[in-house]
Formats: structure tokens, sequence, C-alpha cells
């Protein structure tokens, strides 16, 4: 349990807490504030994973979000199973189990690198696109073993436990980072009066500052930082958020936060916590004060463990203290990464020397390492390190001017740690989500923020100033920015005070030559995670891919978890070098969110499962579970689908529900068919130009089917509308269609005829319907009411106020059945207490309770179609069958009109609904069936139409179908055929599509 | 997600509340009947589509259920303008 | 043209990869060509293809205003399958597939067709007779396929949710084996390629600033770079600027051009090996060789071209594979990203003559055009080397939305409609 690369004092990690943890199966110990990350270095660990294509042993290469390698499988459970995680993103909490994704028999000790150290020169970029393709036949085994190769971590075989959240928040100025330019930001946006987030991806605000030892205004900068951080939290407008990801910078300001509440200091959410919430802001400024990522040179087995960014180093020594390794070599092509090899030296530990590329630095940090009796190598680059799971050496050569030649004899030195440093590339990623193309900038060597459409500002390290100071007086004046777009007035704020830092100028240096060319130098790693290498950079331009995006889809280069982060600018550099051409010339691919991954489950929140979409059930709703009713899912509503008894089999129950309707009674509940209320003077005229029908002569009390069509003719919903009074309507429209119909009304009312006075309301929720049906209805009703329900005082298609079982209700004689029917409709709270009164009632009737089902065999037994299964958006109301619906001659030409008269739309041929009659009458054609006029043709078949609504009929004793037949109004009596999936060729007789009572004398009593 | 001004409501509101309806300004052709197919076909389904300006119809679905105008740049996204129906709008393309 | 195997990749490692040839020239355009494709994605590509290796039309250029395939044909989630409903669309996408089986060969350029299913579930009653419909047509249509009750569908996909918990419990699918997925890149790389081989000069980084027309005629393209560039015949292959074109052109096209948002999660140890996709539910995913979960989102309401759409656009696709893949739920998002796409009133393409003589247009795939690539452009070259469409092209004419005869396709075109 020993932390053998752990000083034993200083950095910001808690030795009185140590936690324990597991990796790869073996017990450790770190200290509250570490990651997990800084944990294993301190053990010793040096190999983390493996690579993707080659298998080669990898380690820690940063201390942030651009880590590459340290990409880890987490969980204590099954059910808590997280994959891909980057160790130095994840605090280190008690009991965190974490293991490596990739190695057999273990990441130690790695088959597959074996393989890749064999194949891997037969693996070049692409060269999956240049074989496996013969013999045809074998392509699905070649893929089932590169699939068997796929994936890092993997998922969880359990339903997650973990509970996610969302919350909308609206700002004055999100602040995206808080180190010293964030901070700054927010203290004058915030002194100014501004509602302000400020949100960062570690647990401890400071950025850079939590791993510096420079001061500000006299003090460590980490003194600063807890003061500006105290005086924040006293603003009440101030939202602090640590350990939160700002993953995503959408259009008009809108920004996603993912914010890590428990899954950083814990296994599971505790009791019901949420894991993990998504912020939702918009914000009426952004200030990006996100920093830059160092960027590693890229020289011969630089992926060796050992080899890592400079400043991860010192991060590691700083702020964790943690050292990793006892032997460095530095190299640089700037000033700023001698403060590493100062760092190392500070900690006691031995620099083996800096390797400085460039033949003459000076500057403050060159003095302060040759005070410390550091030997620097100016002029010089490691070319190649030595070691497989650990660096042992380093080949250090001298360098021509501009760093691409080896010009002179090759060193060699012994090391375990290569720290590099290429200069820093400012995190502009945010800033290209909303379609910005970021521009090269030669003097911070690096793609700065393009111009932008979106409120944003940005400050610090963004920018491509590298010093505190750069990002104090840069943080306070977008803070200052953000305040005079707001309105607000800015404080007097001063830039706090820091050390004079003087740096020489930095080169411009990516990749390390080596003696030999690059395609036969050991390899030299530029994205890591995707083992994207130079010679396989400067193989795609070779082979003509030319445009930086071929390079990179080519290579798979920025495809990895980190999104090339680490690797991207030098990979770009290295393209443009092949091309013989400027980076900028060869332009950058495009940051896209997200920043860093996010959690599925945070961005589904709580719309899952029962959220998932809401459902709507009606007032009886209750009453039909207790009575087991099936549902059937209609839009959003559940409907009773059929009402079984006891074993009986849905078809028995069927049988049962449709022979007592006809027999005696049945009820349905009707509620959810949508209901829009429609009031004005011109409510008539609207009618008449929505439906195909017509609505001028409807008298007050009346009920009217009509036929909804688009423009281009085709039906799209039908129900019955009711005069309710000479200016007021009632329509019904289908289950799933209320909510389109009503925004079609309002679209025609306000945008094509505003002049008409007319007002739509839906009313679907205030009223529960129930539907009775069948020769005994009448007497059923009676018993319920004192109003004359008598056939002269209440004729078909007719509709009465009445008071049912005590409450007011309008009542509509209206027939879905083709039997005599009633329409009971009632206030919605009223329903439960009409549907237990209309039982009570109906005991001596046996009325019987049906659903869907039966109600569609009801119609098709009268042929009435169902829109939406009857029809698909392609037929119009002369395909149905329906011309009685279409009043052709009314004067103003309705919708749909004029799109039903097209050339195609009155073919003869076109497919027209018909009934259809099996020969065997014991046959029930099966919906969806294909018909065919000859049943031996060859496939491909000519189709001539489908089957859309086939039942059993008990009342006839028979099946009945309808469906669509080319021509089918034509072809009464004759015969058409559907071949089934099953062999079987099923004969039907083309007949009309109503079956049962053709003259209506069943609802006509 | 666009922030949109209703200006019915008086409000900016998320994009969620609002459906988008296409072109704005399609009027149907005052005597449907006179028209030949091809006319309409093209009040049917023929667009501008621009990449750049475009005027278009939207609808405070979940708000106060009222259809506007929107002058918006398809590819940077910008609202430029916000009017009712029956207004034309001030920014053109060129 | 080199030819690609196995063995070459041993050779060629013997000579640390040195000598590889390049995979299409980068020529200086010529005064005329026979004919001018404007748009080097996969259709363009695959139309100069054929153009030149089937019709004998050599004398052919690409011209493309950004790097070839970069379009949709970059941007897409690479489902291939042909069980479309109606005989027109159903002919079409089946004659891309025929030609997808052996595009690897034919082209020597592993495309990475790979054939394990795709599946469209079911969620209500109407959705399953939709899916009877369908596969009864595919079948007579000698497209495979077959419906799945929830207990085949569970077999074939363990990780999917078909408990009658769900909100909306999946009651059955359809299911095509032939159907699939392909590297999408490779396809564009692979016909430019052989293009290129056959004489077909690929013009890159040259944007069509005009069409020049004269008395009704196209007779060739505007170019920034080159100027003018004359040509007997254009043929426009432009997913998300076919409307900028065709106004050079004069006329307007029956589209309107939305962003289509796609995602992956990062890679994760297979898990899921078929294609899954739910209308109903509003999402579907797949498994690439990588490990990503390749996920579409929904298309969003508004026109646009900036190739990025709207987030609840995406938590709403999240949701809706979350609720159908529970177990999915700690899985990570790595990367988002919108193409644009053409969408068509009746959710099939336009492959068409245009009211300028000489000038074609293919065009309105909508949210589904990779999987036709092979067949929209074996159709759209054997149309442009013959000056008149082709069989299977035909009904896809853009005059069908003057008389009416629409190809309605929404049901069978996925989730984005």
């Amino acid at each position: 349990m020993s932390q053998k690369n752990r000083l034993q004092d200083g950095g910001r990690i808690d030795r009185s807490k140590p936690l324990t943890f597991t990796f790869n199966g073996d017990s450790y110990q770190g200290y509250a504030g570490d990651t997990l990350a800084s944990a294993l270095i301190a053990n010793g660990i040096d190999v983390i994973g493996r690579s993707f294509k080659y298998s080669r042993p990898r380690g820690f290469v940063a201390a942030g979000a651009e880590e590459p390698n340290a990409v880890v499988q987490l969980g204590a459970t099954e059910a808590t199973q997280i994959p891909n995680v980057r160790a130095t993103q994840q605090s280190l909490y008690q009991g965190l189990v974490a293991a490596s994704t990739n190695g057999w028999p273990s990441v130690e000790t790695d088959f597959m690198g074996l393989v890749g150290k064999l194949g891997g020169k037969m693996m070049p970029p692409g060269f999956y696109y240049k074989t496996f393709m013969f013999p045809q036949s074998m392509w699905p085994t070649y893929e089932s073993y590169i699939r068997k190769a796929a994936g890092l971590g993997r998922a969880s075989k359990e339903k997650d436990v973990d509970r996610y959240d969302k919350m909308n928040q609206h700002t004055d100025v999100l602040i995206v980072g808080a180190g010293p330019a964030g901070l700054m930001a927010a203290l004058s946006a915030a002194r100014g009066g501004a509602r302000v987030i400020l949100a960062d991806e570690q647990n401890e605000f400071g950025g850079s500052l939590l791993s510096s030892k420079e001061t500000i205004d006299g003090k460590p900068a980490m003194d600063w930082v807890a003061e500006v951080v105290a005086e924040l939290n006293q603003f009440d407008d101030v939202m602090m958020l640590p350990n939160s990801q700002v993953n995503g910078y959408h259009d008009h300001n809108f920004l996603t936060i993912q914010q890590h509440c428990t899954d950083q200091f814990a296994d599971r959410a505790p009791n019901g916590a949420v894991a993990q919430r998504l912020h939702r802001v918009r914000a009426k400024w952004v200030v990006l004060a996100t920093g830059a990522h160092e960027r590693p040179l890229v020289f011969g087995n630089n992926d060796v463990p050992g080899c890592m960014q400079a400043s991860a180093v010192s991060t590691y020594i700083n702020r964790f203290s943690v050292v990793p390794g006892n032997e460095l070599v530095l190299m640089t092509s700037n000033d700023g990464a001698y403060q590493t090899a100062i760092d190392w030296h500070d900690a006691g530990r031995h620099v083996v020397a800096i390797v400085d590329a460039r033949k003459n630095p000076q500057g403050s940090l060159i003095d302060a390492a040759r005070e410390r009796g550091i030997s620097i190598m100016v002029g010089s680059g490691v070319i190649e390190v030595q070691g497989s799971k650990r660096v042992t050496g380093v080949s250090v050569a001298p360098l021509n001017d501009v760093g691409d030649k080896v010009t002179g004899a090759i060193a060699k030195l012994k090391a375990d740690t290569v720290a590099s440093s290429g200069g820093w590339s400012p995190v502009i990623h945010l800033s290209c989500h909303t379609g910005a193309r970021p521009v090269w900038d030669d003097e911070a060597i690096g793609f700065l923020p393009g111009p932008t459409v979106q409120k944003q500002l940005t400050a610090g390290a963004i920018n491509g100033v590298f010093t505190t100071h750069a990002a104090l007086s840069q943080g306070l004046q977008a803070g200052a920015d953000a305040l005079a777009h707001l309105g607000l007035e800015a404080t007097d704020s001063s830039v706090p005070t820091t050390e004079d830092v003087t740096q020489g100028k930095a080169m411009a240096l990516f990749h390390i030559p080596h003696n030999k060319p690059t395609s036969k130098a050991p390899k030299q790693f530029v994205d890591y995670q995707n083992d994207v290498t130079a010679a396989g950079i400067e193989l795609a331009c070779r082979e003509g891919f030319e445009s930086i995006e071929h390079v990179k889809r080519y290579t798979a280069m920025g495809f990895g978890t980190d999104q090339g982060k680490l690797g991207n600018i030098n990979g770009m550099a290295i393209a443009a070098k092949a091309l013989q051409k400027s980076i900028p010339e060869t332009g950058t691919t495009i940051f896209r969110p997200n920043y860093t991954p996010v959690t599925f489950g945070a961005i589904a929140g709580r719309d899952c499962g029962e959220l998932f979409d809401p459902k709507r059930f009606t007032a009886m709703h209750a009453w039909h579970v207790a009575r087991g009713a099936k549902f059937e899912d209609v839009g959003q509503w559940k409907r009773p689908w059929y009402f079984p008894k006891d074993n009986e089999t849905m078809q028995q129950a069927l049988n049962r529900e449709c022979l007592a309707t006809r027999e005696s009674v049945g009820i349905l509940d009707a509620s959810t068919l949508g209901k829009i209320d429609i009031q004005g003077k011109d409510a008539r005229e609207f009618l008449g130009r929505v439906y195909t029908n017509a609505w001028a002569k409807l008298a007050v009390g009346k009920c009217r089917y009509g036929l909804m069509c688009g423009e281009d003719g085709m039906v799209f919903d039908d129900g019955v509308t009711s005069c309710l009074g000479e200016h007021h309507f009632l329509m019904t429209t289908t289950t799933g269609g209320a909510a389109h119909v009503l925004e079609w009304l309002e679209l025609y009312h306000q945008t094509e005829w505003p002049e008409m006075e007319v007002y739509f309301t839906s009313v679907t929720d205030h009223w529960s319907t129930m539907t009775i049906s069948g020769p005994n209805s009448r007497k059923l009703l009676e018993k319920l009411t004192d109003y004359d329900v008598s056939k002269d005082h209440f004729a078909y298609m007719d509709w009465k106020p009445m008071t049912v079982a005590g409450v007011p209700a309008r009542v509509f004689r209206i027939s879905f059945t083709g039997e005599l029917s009633f329409e009971i409709n009632v206030q919605a709270n009223y329903g439960m207490h009409v549907w237990n009164a209309l039982f009570e009632a109906g005991e001596e009737f046996n009325l019987t309770p049906y659903g869907t089902e039966t109600m569609h065999i009801l119609r098709a037994e009268k042929g009435f179609i169902i829109a939406g299964q009857d029809t698909d958006g392609s037929v119009h109301p002369f395909d149905l069958g329906m011309p009685w619906a279409v009043a052709m001659k009314k004067p103003f030409s309705f919708i749909g009109k004029r799109g039903m008269q097209r050339e195609d739309c009155v073919r003869a041929d076109r497919k027209q609904l018909v009934g259809l009659k099996t020969i065997d009458p014991n046959v029930v054609l099966p919906e969806g069936a294909q018909g065919v006029f000859d049943p031996k043709a060859p496939i491909p078949m000519p189709m001539v139409g489908h089957v859309t609504s086939s039942y059993w009929s008990a009342c006839l004793g028979r099946s009945i179908a309808m469906g669509f037949v080319k021509g089918g109004h034509d072809k009464i009596g004759e015969k058409v055929y559907y071949p089934l999936a099953d062999g079987r060729v099923v004969e039907a007789e083309i007949c009309q599509p109503v079956f049962l009572d053709p003259k209506g004398e069943r609802q006509h009593v | 997600m666009f922030h949109i001004f209703c200006p019915h409501c008086g409000e900016y509101r998320e994009e969620e509340e609002f459906h988008a309806k296409g072109e704005a300004h399609i009027a149907r052709p005052l005597d449907p009947d006179a028209c030949r197919d091809e006319e309409w076909g093209e009040f049917l389904y023929f667009r501008t589509n621009p990449r750049g300006i475009h005027h278009e119809l939207w609808v405070h679905a979940a708000g106060c259920r009222k259809f506007f105008n929107i002058t918006r740049n398809t590819q940077t996204y910008e609202i430029l303008e916000v009017y009712k129906l029956g207004e034309m709008p001030s920014v053109v393309a060129e | 043209m080199q030819h690609y195997s196995g063995f070459g990749l041993l050779k060629h490692s013997l000579t640390h990869h040195e000598n590889w040839q390049r995979v299409w020239r980068n020529p200086t355009p010529k005064k005329k060509y026979d004919v001018i494709i404007v748009g080097g994605g996969g259709h363009g590509l695959a139309t100069a293809y054929y153009l030149a290796k089937e019709f004998g039309v050599t004398n052919v250029a690409v011209i493309e205003k950004g790097f070839l395939g970069g379009g949709n044909t970059a941007r897409n989630t690479t489902i291939v399958r042909s069980n479309y409903l109606w005989d027109e669309a159903a002919y079409l996408y089946e004659h891309a597939m025929q030609l997808w089986e052996g595009l690897s060969q034919e082209l020597n350029y592993n495309v990475m067709f790979s054939q394990r299913g795709c599946m469209n579930l079911g969620h209500t009653l109407q959705d399953m007779r939709d899916i009877e419909r369908r596969v009864n047509a595919n079948r007579l249509n000698g497209i495979d396929g077959e419906v799945l009750d929830a207990k085949q569908v569970q077999e074939i996909v363990p990780v999917l949710d078909c408990s009658e918990y769900a909100r909306y419990p999946v009651m059955g699918a359809s299911w095509q084996p032939r159907a699939g997925v392909a590297r999408h890149d490779a396809v564009a790389w692979g016909y430019a390629r052989g293009a290129d081989a056959h004489g077909v000069d690929l013009i890159q980084q040259t944007e069509v600033e005009d069409l020049i027309i004269e008395d009704g005629s196209v007779v060739g393209v505007k170019t920034a770079r080159y100027g003018e560039i004359r040509a007997d015949r254009v043929g426009c292959v432009v997913a998300g600027n076919s409307s900028v074109l065709a106004k050079m052109a004069g006329f307007k096209l029956p589209l309107e051009s939305h962003p289509l948002q796609a995602l992956v999660s990062e890679p994760i140890k297979p898990i899921l090996d078929t294609v899954v996709m739910s209308n109903h539910v509003h999402g579907y995913a797949s498994q690439s060789d990588k490990g990503d979960l390749v996920i579409g989102a929904g298309i969003d309401g508004y026109n646009g071209y900036g190739q990025r759409g709207s987030f609840p656009t995406i938590e709403h696709t999240i949701q809706a594979i979350v609720e159908m893949f529970p177990v999915f739920s700690r899985v990570r998002m790595n990367r988002q990203w919108g193409g644009i796409v053409d969408t068509c009133p009746d959710a099939c393409p336009i492959i068409s003559e245009t009211p300028v003589k000489n000038l074609f247009f293919n065009c309105g795939w909508g949210t589904g055009g990779f999987k036709a690539t092979p067949g929209s452009g074996h159709v759209f070259a054997a149309s442009l080397a013959k000056g008149e469409m082709h069989e299977l092209a035909k009904p896809f004419s853009m005059f069908r939305f003057h008389n009416g005869a629409l190809v309605d396709e929404h049901g069978a075109a996925g989730v984005a409609h």
C-alpha cells in the first residue's frame, strides 16, 4: 500500500483523509483531493491501458480533459458500470473500483500486443479499405474478428440505478472556466450587478493556478482564488458550478452544462440524490475563459509510458504532490515548460537534461533552471525513447534551425520520464460549435476563436495569451464588456499584480525529425487513442488525401474520446508540411459538441419510462382497469382494446362483445375523440371551407359527418360536427389527430381568412363520452332521463341537451356501429358517475362494455372507414367510395377540391376502397396482405392494393375485410388474390364494403 | 435552440414552444378552380428554400397558438426580425 | 489503377508503405466535357463512375466545392436497406441494394458493407398493420423481409427493452436480413478512385457560382477558381444545395432543406449487432465496427443550411434510445453533428429532367440518400448518358408534383418524418 511517488508534503490533497480504491483487482490508497490518475501515479502504476489498433501499453499523458490513454471502466457493481471514464477527470472516492478497458489476459501482458507488433506494419491507415475483400463471402467472418477488437469499456448489463435531472437557467453572463481569466470576469460581472453562472470542469476553482507556484497580489495564487471565491459566494445572483463541464454551445447563446453532483464522490448516488444534472442555460452573454491545452511534441515511441505533457508533470507535482518518476528529460520549444524541470528539481528528483529545440533560449525561467544547475541541451530534440512499459532512456540529437532535420550525432541518456511541450493550443472548442471557423495565429502558434454571431466574449489563454497577468486583465475586460452590453456599469476594479516573467520567443515545432525518414522511424504518435502516427498522416497525404478532413477521416485522427484535444494541431501541422502548405492553408477540422462526453442518462433526464411520453386516461380508466381491460395505445391515450372475461381468448371476447351490442346494448368509452368547440358568426362558412361536404344548411340540433382533406385532396381526418347554435359548433376528430386538426384550423383562419369571425377551443378533456349502442340502447337511456328520446322526438343525426343520471348532458344520436346509438357527453368529472349509473340501469339489458377492437369490427360490418387505418395520406374521398361526402358545387373552393382533381387523382385505375369477402368464409385475411390479380405471376408481382381492415364477424358468421384494389369500384364481383408469407393464396371477391344492413334500417328505429 | 420573440405574447420564449411551418407569404390562390395543375403544384410544393435570408411562418404552438412571421438567416440561424401576419418584412435578401 | 489486396499490403509493408500510388489525380479542368457533374458526394461520384465504366462516357468532370464525400456522405448514419413500400421506391432502393452486394469487389475498395440486418419496430396496432403491409409488398417485389413478433425481436436484440413496462411496448418488427451498414467515407473514396481510373476528372475545392444557360439549354458552369467550364450535359447532385443551384438555373424545386442531426457514443464493447429503428419512439441505433453506437436523431422542423440543429432534438433522441435500451443510460455521448437534408413532400427523391434542357437534377433524398448511393448513381448515369431518364428514375420526375403522382414513402422513410 505504499505510495512510492507521493511527496511528503505540499499539494492540494488531504493527507488526513486516506481513501482506498481498487484498480484491476488490486487495492490501493490515495487521498481526498486526488484524481484517480494522480492516485494511480502515486502508487507507481505506469500502464493504464492498451492502444486500440496496435495494443501498445499506454500510460498517463495529461492531467485533464485532453488525456487520451487513461480511459477506464468504472463501477463497483454491475448496475453502476460506466465505460470510458477519463482517470484524469475522475475524483478519487472511498471504494472506487476501476479497471483497464483492454488487454488480455491483462493490461500488463496483452496477447493482442503481440499481434500489434507483428501485424502493425501491415496496418497503415485505411488498410481495411485495401483488404478483406476476397473472397466476397468471407467478409462477415473477417468482420466478426474486427468487431471483437471493438470498443474501449463496456455498457452495464443492468438498468441504471441513478437518477438524472435537468434545470433550465437564464443568466446575464455565463462564464466558462474558473481559472484566472474566468474568476476575474466573474468578479467584475458580479460586482457590476449581473446575474452570473461560473462553471468549471474541475472539482476546485482556480484552473491553471491550482498547479502553479506563482503569486497574485503578493500572496500564493490559491489564496487569491480563495478570496475571490469567497467574495463571489456572497452574491445572491452568482451560481458557482464546479465539477461542471460546459459541453455544447448552441444557437442564440444556449449552452448545456453537465454537472457531476454525486458521481465524482460515490459509486452510486446516495439515497435518491441526483447523480448528474444537465443545466440548459440561456445566457445573454457568454465569456469563454477555457484556457489552453499543452501540445506534446511528436517523436519516436512517444507513447511509451513515461512520456507526458510538461504541464501535466507540473500539475501532478504541485497540485497532487506526486512525482511521476525519478529521472526527467524535458523537451521544449518554449520557455514556459522550463517550469516543469524546476518543479521536478525542487521536488527533490533528478533532471537529466532540458532539451530545447531553440538555439539560444533566453528568459527568466531559463535563468532559474540554470541557477539550479540543470543541464540544458539547446538546438536539440529527443528523437526517440527506449523502453516498452516505461521509458528507460532517450536519444537526443541536434536539429537544424527550423527543426525538421537531425544534423549531428545522437546522444543517449538514461531517463524514466520525458516531459514535452510544443506550446499551447487554445481551447476553442465551444467557440466552434455554432459554425464559427477558427483563425490561425502565428504569434500564439495556435488557432484562436473565429468571428461569431453569438454573444460571446473570450478571455485569457483561449485568445493565445499565456501569462497570468494577461488572463487577469482580459478577464477583467470581458467582465466589463459584458456589463456594458447589459447596460450595467462596471465598478472600479483593477488587475491584481503578478510576478513579472520575461519569456523568449517560442518556436513553432510539432514533429521532431528522426535520423530515419518518418516512414522508417519508430512510430511517432499523434493521436494516441486511435494509434495515428506521423507516418500515417504523411502516407495519407501521399495517397492523395489532401484535404484536412480527408486526412482526419482516412487516419481516424481526432475520432477518439478525447476528440483530438491533444493531437489534432500536431496532426494538422504534419499534414501541412507533407502537402507543402502552411497550417492556415491546410485549415482545421471543426469541433462539434460535446466538449467532453456526456452521459446519455443525463441528456434523457427524467423523460424516460413513465415520463417518456405522458399517458392520457379517460375519467373511467380505473373502471376499465378493474374490469381487466386490455389497452391499446392511441396517440398518448390508453384506450380499452377489449374486455376479456374469465379465460376468454381475445376472439371469444370480441365475439361476445359484438353479439351483445347487436342483440341488446354495448357501451364504448369514446372520451378520447378529439373535440373542438367552434364559435363565431362565420363558423358555419369556415366549416364549409375545411370539410369537403356542405354545411350551409345544417340546422341547430343537427349533426353531420365530414371528411377533412389537405390541399392535395387527400383525406387526413374525419368526424362528426354538430350544430349547437347558429354560430356554435362542436367538431369531433380522430383520437390521434386532434392536435393537428386544431392547428390546421388555426392556420387557415389566421393566415388565409383572418377576416372571418371564428374561434376554436380544444374541449377534448372537458367531456366524458360514452356511446351506448344496440337495440336496447334507447330503453337504457330512458331509464336515466326524463327527456323524450323516442324516435319521433329524437331523430337520427340529431343531438339534444338533457339530464342523464341527474347531470346535464349532450346526447348525440349518431352511430358508428349501424345500431341505434346514443353518444352521451357529460362534464368529465361526472363521467364515472354516469358510467356507473348506466351499468346499474343496464344490468337487465346485459349492458356490455366493449373496446376499440369491437368498435372496429362493428364499423367495418357497416363499411365505415377509420382515418389512419383505411387511409394513408394518399387517398381522396373518391378513392374511398365516398363521393356523397364531397360537395363539388359549394361556392367556395374548399380545401382539397382542387387537389383531388389533378391529373393523377382522376385516373380510373387508382386504388379504390372496396369490401372483400374471402371465398372460404372461415379465412380471415391478414391486415396488410397485398392483393394481386394473377397469383401465378412471377416476382416482382404486380400488386393491386392491400387489405386495410379485416375481422371475423361473429354477427355474420364469416370473415369480412376492406381494402384497396386498383380500379376496384368497377370490379365488384371480381376476384382478387392474396399470396401470404406462409405460402397460402387467399382468394377473395370484391364487394361493396357494407356487409350488414345496407339500407341502414337498424339505426333508424 | 432558438430564442424566439413571440410578437403576440411580447416575450422571448424557447424554441420548444414553437413549430416552424415553412416559408411565409405562400398565399392560397384566390380561385383554385382556375389554376392549372402546374400552378396548383407550385402553390402546394415548390419553395424558394434559400441559403440565407428566409421569411418563414411559425406558430406559438405551446403558447398563444398564434402564427407569425420570422425573417431568419438559414445559414447563421440569426433571427433578423419578427413580424405579424399581414405585415411585410423589412429585412429582405439583396 | 493499383490493385488492392492483403498481399499488396504485405508487399508495401516491406517498403514502409512509401510506394502507394495516389488514389486519384488532382487535375486542372479541361475547357469542355461531355458531362459535368456538380457535386462530389457519394451520389455524384457514383454517377461519374458508372458513366465512365458502364456507359462509356469518360470525358466527365466532377466539380466539388469542398472535398470529395464531404457533404451528407460524411455525415450520415450509414444504414443501407431496401424495404420500401411502394413499387417505384422499392425497385430503386433494391437496385441499389443489389449493387451494394459486391460493391467492394467491383471497386476493389472495401466499403465494409455489413449485412447485419435492419429491424423496424412496431409499437402500436397501426404500426403492425403498416409493417405487415410493407413486408408483404417487399416479399412480392422480391425483397427479403419478414414480420417478427416481440419474442423474436428480443432474441435478435437482447438489450432492447421488450417488456410490457415500456411506455410503448414493442409489439413486433419488420426485419430485413440483407440490410445493414457500410463505411460511408469508403463509398465516396471507392467511387472516386474508380472514376478517376476511368479518366474522370475530379475537381475539388471549386465552387460552381453559376450555370451557363443559352437558349434554354445548359452549356456549362461558371466557377470561381477556373472560370467557365463547358459541357453538353450537366447533372446536379448537390444535396443541401439543390435549391441554390436550381435558383441559378431559374426554377424552384419542391424542396425544403432541414438540419438532420446524428450522434455517436464513445466506443464500447460489442452489444448491438444489428440496426434497430423505431418510428414510433423516434430513435434508431446501430453499432459500428469500432464500437461506437451510431444514433440518428430526428429532423429539425425549420429550414437550415448550418449543418447543425437544435439541442431538444438530440434530447428527444437520447430519451428514445434510453427508453428502448435502458442499459445504455450510463454510456456517454461523444460527438454530435448535423447534415443538411433536402426533403421532398413525399419523402422520395427527385431524379429528373428540369425546365432547362440538358440540365438534370438528382436530389431530394431527404434522410435516406446514403443507402441509395449505388443505385442513384447508376440510374442517373444512365440518364445522363442517353439524355433521357432511366426507367427506374421516371417515377421520380420533379413534374410529379404538378400532376399529383407522388410516391408517398413517409411510412418507410424512417424516423425523421
